[in-house]
């Protein structure tokens, strides 16, 4: 089944699960995932510069992910700002080893051209920051994970609760956030111990 | 000669019935007063021609599923999809035991679990549209729901002890063919994440404003449908990776015939 490529490419590297613990966090990426990863995810993701991979190549650091569209004219916008005050509110050291992904509620209009103008207009770090569109099943799936809730309304809008989730290292949730255009001081410590965690 | 013949003819006949050969009857769609409108101004929804199981998937339909996908075992299958009660009324995780019968819809399910089964059929779950579509309909007609007696009749479904066993799926067909859509279990819908999400008010003063975006509001119609919307309410309730003893689900497929 598709969810689990994971499991059925790597057993081999059960071995290195083992070895992995002698070696500190860096090799652990090489094992199994954990149950509850949101890894275990199969989700193609396409990229603002239409760039290919999968949602479990994120594994190895800290990750904030979020879910939005492009069209939208009232709290997108604010995820995206919260997401910034978000890093901002880091040492410059800490912020290299985060990574930011959002991934569109709207495939049929969300192409990487926009997604590309989205990112150039709200002046987010490309080089950390990852505006992605994936298919229609995917994208119900991925709000299922990460429990939120999105209704296709009509003229291309959609409702949609808005959270911002942060994954660890192995694609586990730990922390939440629906504190839209605040700074939210949980999530700040919650991203600062993620990344203490992994490096 | 004749046996040429009828070999191919026995051959041909496998090829056509594989085991367990789920039955899918036609829906023609079209537009339909849901109790979850389209936008706020109450207008119908419109909804294409799709195929549905007609039974709900049993006990065994699940089990052979889980043996020819090992990775969706209760034993195997990651927390993140779902919860420790996956299952749980098996007697194993390959081995149904007597708790479960056959035939019974198989429940404890989680959205992920039903979601692969009916990928693996080449099918999905059933959007809420689809689902609400084929449950207005009563033995004689397509779209029953103003009757007073119908709507008495489904609640009179639901107040069945949940204690009691799960009768056999395979009920009275009601108007499109459909069976066991009320007054045996709850399903799961493709979209069960999507049914009440509230719009912002477009009150700036409004701190629930900045939770969502969209046009619409949350607008239940048909209040009187009881039965329909404790439906809502409890999908909404659920997460993906949730089982309970009582939900079971079946798949769809788009357009109305094979291959379109």
């Amino acid at each position: 089944m598709s969810f689990t490529w994971q499991t059925r490419i790597f057993p081999p590297l059960l071995f290195l699960t083992m070895t992995a613990a002698a070696f500190g966090n860096r090799l652990a990426e090489a094992g199994e995932l954990p149950g509850d990863s949101v890894y275990r995810l199969d989700l193609a993701l396409v990229d603002q510069n239409a760039q290919a991979s999968k949602l479990a190549d994120l594994r190895g650091g800290p990750v904030l992910i979020a879910m939005f569209y492009s069209s939208c004219k009232f709290v997108c916008p604010l995820i995206i700002d919260t997401l910034q005050r978000t890093e901002r509110a880091l040492s410059d050291g800490e912020r290299t080893h985060l990574r930011v992904v959002m991934v569109s509620f709207d495939p049929k209009r969300d192409t990487p051209a926009i997604l590309k103008t989205v990112a150039e207009q709200r002046h987010v770090d490309q080089s950390r920051w990852k505006l992605t569109r994936t298919e229609a099943i995917g994208v119900r799936k991925l709000a299922a994970v990460l429990d939120v809730q999105y209704r296709e309304v009509g003229n291309g809008d959609f409702n949609h609760s808005s959270v911002i989730t942060l994954l660890d290292a192995d694609g586990r949730i730990v922390a939440r956030s629906d504190r839209m255009g605040e700074l939210d001081s949980a999530l700040v410590t919650a991203v600062q111990h993620a990344i203490a965690g992994t490096h | 000669m004749y046996t040429i013949i009828r070999i191919a003819t026995f051959a041909l006949a496998l090829i056509a019935v594989p085991v367990f050969a789920a039955d899918y009857a036609a829906l023609p769609g079209g537009k339909f007063a849901s109790v979850l409108p389209a936008d706020a101004t109450n207008a119908d929804v419109v909804i294409a021609p799709f195929r549905l199981r007609t039974t709900p998937v049993t006990n065994e339909e699940f089990l052979a599923f889980v043996t020819a996908h090992p990775e969706w075992r209760r034993d195997r299958t990651p927390a993140v999809f779902a919860e420790a009660r996956f299952l749980s009324q098996w007697q194993s995780a390959s081995a149904l035991g007597s708790d479960a019968q056959p035939t019974q819809p198989v429940t404890q399910v989680s959205w992920f679990a039903a979601q692969a089964f009916c990928e693996s059929e080449s099918a999905r779950l059933p959007t809420w549209y689809e689902w609400e579509f084929a449950a207005a309909a009563d033995a004689a007609r397509t779209d029953a729901r103003k009757d007073p007696a119908w709507r008495a009749q489904i609640l009179s479904w639901y107040s069945r002890p949940s204690t009691t066993p799960l009768p056999s799926a395979g009920g009275a067909a009601n108007a499109y063919g459909i069976r066991d859509l009320h007054g045996l279990v709850w399903e799961w819908v493709g979209d069960f994440n999507a049914l009440l999400v509230a719009s912002d008010s477009r009150d700036q003063n409004d701190p629930d404003r900045l939770k969502f975006c969209g046009a619409g509001a949350l607008n239940l119609r048909d209040r009187e449908n009881y039965a329909v919307l404790m439906r809502v309410a409890m999908l909404s309730a659920l997460k993906g990776a949730d089982t309970t003893a009582n939900l079971g689900f079946r798949c769809a497929r788009d357009g109305a015939r094979e291959g379109s």
